[in-house]
């Protein structure tokens, strides 16, 4: 080439410097495990589903949801929502209303009626299920996904466990709960209604069964040892909630006292309200050391319900009961002080919690039984091969979203068992704590309430007592999600870097490192919103 | 009206990017197709925020332009990195003028498309001039001052990094009080650079009453980006002074960059604002106050405030120079107040 005066060298582009030479560290992209997810008892993905209800796609949102969970209308209403407790936006404002956004998605699949992905192949295997609570029927679904041919047993004459026959009306309408358990059944899961399984291994054998997962429950009202007149009218919290759902609502009287300071005594207390008694809970205890979530216990207040804190009842008549005063000792335990009242009842509710019938279990080899409770490994296997167990009826916490959790679980065991295998669950990521944000990135955004039942409604019918969002505000709500330890595509990667090093690969691809020009300084890390970038040693 | 950031969670404006805003909310950088003006394989430090600011700015200046836009560049790190003879990281028309003469070059240039337009040679091509603050604020003051004066169509652009950081970070007269450079008192009672000298250009360039001035950092792109492409939409003389922390010249770590500069704007050292003729017509706010010390504390460069007996003194005196800036330029809102 001719060149101009006092020019002896063609022109040539910076890209041929490989400055990545230069670095020490590179930063390489990351997935962190959200603490949302962490924590979730049936393992959902929050922050995965979240993702797309962020963008107004609410059907891909659910769909990815329900891979591990297949019921969010269910869960927007029961779940205790631990994973609220440990949301990173928590320590920025407050946390994100994952459950109420989770409520909106499944009342949203109801609505439009979007149906659960059926199997892609038969396995030709053949599963029991025994017991259709929330454990049972999530294994079901679980199974049925794999392929298995699922058959459930239930004692009862309706779907849903405790959640049919114990949380009321006012916090789950049944519709809602037939609707998701229904959506189950149609992915052609078989369903033996009032089948009370007595004979696990006898069942198993005349129904050629393959494997088995047992989710009875805990359904057996504990008793005390109340003195009591032969009047005395005693009834316990289980079979109470379960004859609300029968024809004969029971006759409790006006006044109705209720024993116990769990869940369970509140949503006694607050059925009873709403059937026109004036219901008093006698708790041993002070309210700080209630099993019951405070939230409940707030607005059984709200309702109207009154409470005798440090109080055991000892002795039950006709129409009256003897409490005993309690104070408690320097330990913080609860100890007689010889002080007695007597007040009116006209019934006396046993809330004290619940065992397992463990009947159908007789006389099966290697099981292991201890304070009640079916011993499980960590598969969710009992000692008998091939017989699996979650939900109440194994040492864990007792809610719905444990059984829910339980059950996938144990499907996914049973899938690998089935084929002479092990399922080694996927290693967890690490956490991406709030020490991993750059919080500086989220715009100022407040918790969105959920509207809440008036109370004249709230005392006098089973309306359902809490609201959901609407489309816009559940929108608001899912955008307050901080991506934790995922990247979101916000880009700033791929704008603050000062090397042009960061490739851009289009929506929903993320991006990439060019090492041949990144130099290391590590500010994509420091810039990336939600941490899902780390830097590590380069080998020299 | 200056740059009105969206409300749109979860990041809204804040990031570079935000996949729920419509394509047209988005920031120039955040484009798969922006021009990459200053591109890879440059010699500039690890974490450099020259020259990062320098591909904010001309990229949003490219975009304005559609493409059609020459820049004159004054010596200093931004031309000695990205040009080493015969090769060049310049995906745009570049011409490297003198230290202290890039106002000049970039008026001629200027000139030259004038007549050519005028004589139909040619159609639009905008002009832009670069440099560092040492080349702005000394040694090219009277070409800028001039160009200022005579209202010539070029947009002036200075990254300040408070120093002659080229040649190994020397004072410059945008050196910050107390900042310790190689040409400022290594040791004594004072050391670092003296307080009351240097001057803040942008202020002077307002005294000229040109079109437009505005400063800005490398933490805020949105704002910037907003500001060179309205200063783009305008003729005559106008002048963008952006805030670009160097790692080297003020011993901070690479990654703490635009942290760095966040800070600068949230402690109220250096005002974010913009004027038209003069006049201040916009500034950013204040997001989350903090005191000079969380600036102060990360730089190497201020470490002799830091030692064992800390010169509380003299840190009073910088964060009353920020309190006065907050109140001078409005940069809190009274309600957050
Ligand atoms: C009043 C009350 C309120 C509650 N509120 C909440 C709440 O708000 N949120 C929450 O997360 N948890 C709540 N819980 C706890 C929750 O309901 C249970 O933890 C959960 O239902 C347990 O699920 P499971 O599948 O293990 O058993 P269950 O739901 O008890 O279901 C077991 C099923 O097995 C059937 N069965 C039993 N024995 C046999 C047999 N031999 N053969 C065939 N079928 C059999 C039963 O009929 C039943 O349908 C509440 C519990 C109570 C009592
Ligand atoms: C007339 C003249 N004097 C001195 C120099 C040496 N020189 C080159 S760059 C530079 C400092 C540049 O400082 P600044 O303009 O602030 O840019 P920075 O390198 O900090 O980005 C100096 C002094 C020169 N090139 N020309
Ligand atoms: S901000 Fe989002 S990802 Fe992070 S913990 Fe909360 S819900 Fe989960
Ligand atoms: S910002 Fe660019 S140069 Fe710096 S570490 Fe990240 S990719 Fe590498
Ligand atoms: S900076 Fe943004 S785009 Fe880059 S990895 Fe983090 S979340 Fe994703
Ligand atoms: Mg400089």
């Amino acid at each position: 080439m001719e060149k101009p005066f006092a020019i002896t060298l063609d022109p040539g582009s910076s890209l041929a410097n490989h400055t990545g030479s230069w670095r020490t560290s590179r930063p390489v992209y990351i997935d962190r495990l959200p603490p949302c997810n962490k924590q979730c008892p049936a393992g959902e993905d929050i922050q995965g589903w979240l993702f797309h209800a962020e963008s107004g796609d609410y059907e891909s949102a659910w769909r990815h949801l329900t891979k591990d969970n297949p019921f969010p209308a269910i869960m927007g209403r029961v779940c205790y929502h631990s994973c609220e407790s440990v949301c990173n936006r928590g320590q920025i404002d407050e946390p994100v209303g994952i459950n109420s956004v989770e409520r909106f998605l499944g009342d949203e699949a109801l609505k439009l009626g979007w149906k659960l992905t059926p199997p892609s192949s038969e396995s030709g295997k053949n599963v029991l299920v025994v017991g259709a609570g929330p454990s049972g029927m999530s294994a079901a679904y679980h199974l049925r996904r794999l392929g298995h041919s699922v058959t459930v047993y239930e004692a009862g004459p309706l779907l849903g466990g405790m959640m049919r026959f114990g949380i009321p009306k006012y916090r789950l309408p049944r519709d809602i709960l037939e609707a998701e358990m229904q959506r189950v059944v149609e992915l052609g899961v078989k369903v033996n209604l009032n089948t009370k399984v007595d004979n696990i291994l006898n069942t198993m054998a005349d129904g050629k069964f393959d494997a088995a997962f047992l989710a009875v429950g805990a359904h057996i009202g504990k008793r005390a040892r109340i003195p009591a007149g032969d009047a005395a009218k005693i009834v316990d919290a289980i079979s109470l909630l379960r004859s609300m759902e029968g024809e004969e609502k029971p006759m409790l009287g006006r006044r109705v006292v209720v024993y116990g300071g769990g869940n369970t005594a509140i949503d006694v207390a607050r059925t009873a309200k709403r059937m026109g008694a004036e219901p008093l809970i006698v708790y041993r205890r002070t309210r700080a050391a209630m099993p019951a979530h405070d939230f409940e216990m707030e607005e059984a207040l709200q309702e109207g319900i009154m409470v005798k804190w440090l109080s055991t009842i000892t002795q039950a008549d006709e129409s009256s009961l003897t409490i005993e005063k309690m104070a408690l000792d320097e330990t913080g335990f609860p100890q007689p002080t010889g002080e007695f009242e007597t007040i009116e009842a006209d019934s006396l509710v046993l809330a004290l919690g619940q065992d397992v019938d463990l009947g159908l279990l007789e006389g099966v080899p290697g099981l292991e039984v201890k304070d009640g409770v079916v011993k499980v490994a960590p598969n969710m296997m009992t000692g008998h091969p091939g017989i699996f167990a979650g939900g109440d009826m194994v040492p864990a916490e007792r809610n719905v979203t444990v059984g829910i959790g339980h059950g996938k679980q144990a499907a996914r065991h049973i899938d690998a068992w089935l084929r002479g295998e092990e399922h080694v669950p996927a290693v967890q990521h690490e956490v991406a704590n709030f020490e991993k944000l750059n919080t500086w990135y989220y715009a100022d955004a407040p918790k969105t309430v959920r509207p809440m039942l008036d109370i004249i409604r709230r005392q006098s019918t089973f309306d359902e007592v809490q609201g959901g969002l609407d489309e816009s505000t559940a929108l608001f709500e899912a955008r307050r999600c901080l991506s934790c330890g995922n990247c979101f595509e916000c880009d700033n990667c791929y704008g603050v870097c000062p090397d042009n090093a960061v490739i851009k690969l289009g929506p929903g691809k993320r991006f990439q490192f060019n090492y041949d020009y990144c130099k290391g300084c590590g500010m994509c890390v420091a810039e990336c919103p939600c941490g899902a970038i780390k830097m590590e040693a380069e080998e020299i | 009206m200056s740059f009105q950031p969206v409300h749109f969670y979860q990041t809204g404006t804040f990031t570079v990017g935000n996949r729920l805003l419509e394509a047209s909310e988005r920031s120039v950088q955040a484009n798969i197709e922006r021009t990459n003006s200053l591109n890879s394989g440059h010699r500039a430090c690890q974490g450099c925020g020259e020259a990062l600011g320098a591909r904010y700015a001309i990229d949003a200046a490219m975009n304005a332009a559609r493409g059609r836009l020459i820049a004159a560049n004054a010596t200093g790190c931004l031309e000695v990195f990205s040009t080493p003879y015969p090769e060049t990281s310049w995906q745009i028309p570049w011409i490297h003028s003198l230290f202290g003469n890039t106002a000049a070059v970039a008026t001629g240039i200027a000139a030259a498309i004038k007549v050519k337009k005028q004589k139909g040679q040619m159609g639009d091509v905008r002009v832009v001039a670069q440099g560092g603050d040492g080349g702005t604020t000394d040694i090219g003051f009277g070409c800028l001052s001039g160009m200022f004066e005579r209202n010539d169509d070029v947009l002036y652009i200075c990254y300040d990094n408070g120093g002659y950081m080229n040649t190994g970070v020397q004072r410059s007269s945008a050196t910050p009080p107390a900042a310790r450079t190689a040409t400022t008192m290594p040791v004594g009672p004072e050391p670092g650079n003296q307080f009351g000298q240097g001057k803040f250009l942008p202020a002077i360039a307002m005294a000229h009453e040109i079109p437009y001035v505005a400063t800005a950092t490398v933490a805020d792109l949105r704002d910037l980006e907003y500001k060179v492409t309205k200063a783009m939409g305008m003729r005559g003389a106008r002048y963008i002074h952006i805030l670009v922390p160097c790692p080297l010249g003020w011993g901070a770590a690479s990654e703490d960059t635009i942290l760095l500069a966040r800070l600068a704007k949230e402690t109220g050292i250096f005002p974010v604002f913009e004027a038209e003729n003069g006049e201040i017509t916009g500034n950013l706010k204040i997001r989350r106050k903090q005191p000079v010390e969380e600036y102060l504390k990360r730089q190497k460069r201020y470490a002799h405030l830091f030692g064992k007996k800390p010169a509380v003194a003299t840190i009073a005196r910088l964060q009353a120079a920020a309190d006065k800036n907050i109140r001078k330029y409005g940069l809190l809102d009274q309600e957050a107040n």
